[in-house]
């Protein structure tokens, strides 16, 4: 008797009617937004703070290249002493006092000095430093008699235009969007696996305090209870997911609608390198450029793989997940046995972020792109780099075959442990059970 | 084939430990069949065996005389003991659903639901949750769900625990006419009043191993020591009683009587008749009381495993 999809869709119509989840899914993404909002709206408050400071400049030729800004205000004060601009510096409530003693312009870089009621901002800080340095520097130009216009017509910007052996042309956007291609993708699954491994992992726990387990395996085998549990919750997740993307399209063309430009404003980091990328191009037409890039992604093979490995990948996680559940009685003894099973899905989220950016097909990436636990995350994230089809099918291969070890293993851990009460098992007690 | 089910040397190790060792049971059709035991003697080890949760190391079981099946769930229905329902999910959806896992159609379980609903007058309760209803209650769907699929063989763990006497009065009429209507009960339970009153059939486990079945008649049989209890009336009973205690091996009785009598457990040798006892006793007082003691399932069960 194949009771799979009886189990299957009870385990997702429970989950989906859950008033929990329902809340959640419709909750989270107001959460997110109203999250985003405040950050931006109190990124947009510091920026409002107009700040006042104070230059004593004693050369007298220096001050003037401190330019006033919206939020940055520079006060000259002359004909002074020290101590009288700072007593007038903390009179006027000024952000601090930058003092320029009177020496020549060789050794003047190191006795300037900022004084200030807490200490300064770096931003602040460097930016006092640069227009000092660039302003010393070019005088000192000027004094050994260089042509400054000459410096300023000899300036060269480059704009590497790349191209791989076979012909195939790319740039610093097409490098970008892959990263955010996959960067998204691997990130997708670790977050799928989080979310719904530990809901998985929840459901076998209610199984076994509320007794029914017994009941119910007496009527199906347990691998196949735990593989409709698996399968249930991941439909309920992609229902849950579908729908986020689906409020997150329509607020996103009902905010572009509204406020227009100030979206850019509040920029995720991705999306600042891509405007960084962006206007670092002269080219004249950017969206056209954008979707050359998106043409020449190796699409098919992105999709296809993402399924595959986002399927195993997940599948992997969410049956160890499911041996947890049975092993223990309560949530707050799953904490010894969660750790080993974060552990490498957090190591291949880092291997991804750093080694993958930096070179996506150097040993490390390559290596991590093959062990069968960080191949999902990993993998995902190099593919759209171009990863040579036979790497990708082996890395499948391994996953696949590590897979259904995993799954061989998480059932006989389950089978066992969904009859076991009492006692919090030790990792050599589940060791045992597998001989049972 | 007169036996629905039978064990044949059945075995089985959890790692070091031996949970059952070499059992064989004959489970009669249409008997009601108590398994018996102190507690991890490895009852629930061989019931589980039975509803193929656990597989046995070695052995056979066989129901009706093939070897168990995957597809034989249905023919099986199983009240464990630790059992429950899932809390968050209606009382009707729920039932829909373990009756479906049994292997029944929507529409047949159905059907079979609202006859048992209506029986035990429980109709009411389709639409609610197991959380808002009662121990007793949930107990009672419990038991329709073990039992709608009509199963030829129904386990029953403790079938009792968690109910009040009336409640519990109407399962066992329940059991009682399931095994009429021709199905056939294993009952694993430390009650032993309810294995005197419902079990035709006994075997018990002691420490993974089988040491007494057979019919409960026949083992009372062979467990009665030909030993009579007797209430007597005499003047003298200090002398009667010496009197006695010079023929016969005699302890102290204990039962109610309206009457100053003496009371006594006469034992005769395996050539005395209660004929001769009777003889030799009215002849010296007036006998009130006299009856043959038959060991009751709890000495057996205490007994034997002393014995042993």
């Amino acid at each position: 008797m194949n009771h799979l999809p009886l189990i299957i869709k009870r385990e997702y119509l429970t989950k989906v009617r859950n008033k929990s989840f329902i809340i959640m899914t419709f909750l989270s993404p107001i959460i997110m937004i109203a999250l985003f909002s405040l950050i931006g709206y109190l990124t947009s408050i510091n920026n409002e703070t107009v700040r006042t400071i104070y230059v004593l400049d004693e050369t007298g030729f220096l001050s003037e290249s401190f330019k006033s800004t919206e939020q940055t205000i520079y006060t000259k004060v002359t004909e002074v002493d020290l101590e009288t601009a700072k007593i007038l510096a903390n009179q006027e409530n000024a952000y601090g006092l930058l003092h320029i003693p009177n020496q020549p312009i060789e050794t003047v870089s190191s006795v300037v000095k900022f004084y200030s009621e807490e200490s300064p901002s770096l931003s602040i800080i460097s930016s006092l430093e640069s227009t000092l340095e660039n302003k010393l520097s070019e005088l000192k130009l000027q004094n050994n008699g260089v042509d400054l216009a000459l410096i300023e017509a000899s300036k060269t910007r480059i704009d590497m235009n790349q191209e791989s052996f076979e012909g195939v042309k790319t740039s610093k956007v097409g490098s970008v969007m892959k990263l955010i291609f996959g960067g998204a993708a691997g990130y997708l699954l670790f977050m799928f696996i989080i979310i719904y491994g530990n809901m998985i992992m929840r459901s076998v726990i209610e199984e076994k305090t509320s007794r029914i387990i017994e009941v119910i395996i007496s009527s199906v085998k347990p691998i196949q209870l735990m593989l409709g549990k698996i399968i249930g919750t991941s439909l309920a997740g992609i229902t849950q997911f579908a729908i986020w993307i689906v409020l997150g399209l329509v607020f996103f063309i009902a905010s572009m609608s509204i406020f227009g430009v100030e979206m850019s404003q509040t920029q995720a980091p991705q999306q600042a390198l891509v405007s960084e990328a962006l206007s670092n191009t002269d080219s004249p037409d950017k969206i056209q450029m954008i979707f050359n890039e998106f043409s020449t992604l190796p699409l098919g093979n992105l999709v296809i793989a993402f399924i595959l490995f986002f399927i195993c990948g997940y599948l992997l996680y969410s049956s160890l997940y499911a041996a947890i559940g049975a092993a223990v009685d309560n949530e707050t003894d799953t904490q010894q046995f969660m750790l080993p099973v974060i552990m490498p899905l957090i190591l291949a989220v880092y291997v991804g972020m750093f080694t993958v950016i930096e070179d996506p097909h150097g040993t490390i990436s390559t290596v991590f792109s093959f062990i069968p636990f960080t191949s999902p995350v990993v993998m995902l994230m190099r593919i759209p780099f171009g990863v040579p089809i036979w790497q990708q099918i082996i890395s499948l291969l391994i996953l696949v075959g590590t897979f259904l070890g995993i799954v061989w293993f998480a059932a006989k851990i389950y089978r066992v442990g969904i009859l076991m009460y009492g006692k919090k098992p030790t990792y050599k007690e589940l060791f045992k059970w597998l001989k049972y | 084939m007169n036996n629905l089910l039978e064990t044949k040397e059945v075995s089985k190790y959890f790692g070091e430990f031996q949970a059952l060792d070499a059992v064989s049971i004959q489970v009669p059709k249409h008997s009601i069949f108590g398994l018996l035991g102190p507690n991890g003697a490895g009852k629930t080890t061989l019931i589980r065996i039975i509803n193929q949760i656990t597989m046995p190391d070695t052995g056979l079981v066989l129901l009706d005389g093939e070897p168990l099946q995957p597809n034989d769930v249905k023919y099986i229905g199983y009240l464990p003991e630790e059992r429950g329902l899932y809390k968050s999910m209606k009382v009707g959806e729920q039932a829909l659903y373990l009756a479906q896992l049994k292997g029944l159609s929507y529409s047949e379980a159905k059907k079979r639901l609202k006859y048992w609903f209506d029986k035990l007058e429980i109709g009411h309760w389709w639409d609610k949750k197991i959380e808002e209803l009662s121990k007793g209650m949930a107990q009672k769907i419990q038991f329709v769900v073990t039992v709608m699929h009509q199963p030829k063989l129904l386990i029953f763990d403790e079938p009792f625990s968690g109910f009040d006497p009336i409640n519990a009065n109407l399962i066992k009429d329940e059991i009682l006419q399931l095994r009429d209507e021709g199905a056939t009960v294993i009952f694993s339970t430390h009650r032993m009043e309810s294995v005197e009153e419902l079990c035709d059939h006994i075997a018990l486990i002691h420490e993974s191993k089988k040491i007494l079945d057979g019919k409960l008649i026949d083992i009372k049989r062979t467990y009665k020591t030909n030993t009579f209890e007797v209430g007597l009336v005499s003047d003298d009973k200090m002398a009667l009683k010496q009197l006695i205690e010079a023929k016969f091996k005699v302890t102290p009785a204990d039962f109610k009587s309206i009457n100053d009598d003496l009371k006594l457990n006469i034992a005769l040798d395996a050539n005395g008749t209660p004929n001769d006892l009777l003889a030799f006793l009215s002849a010296q007082s007036q006998v009130l009381h006299f009856k043959e003691l038959i060991p009751n399932a709890s000495d057996i069960f205490i007994q034997t495993i002393q014995n042993n």
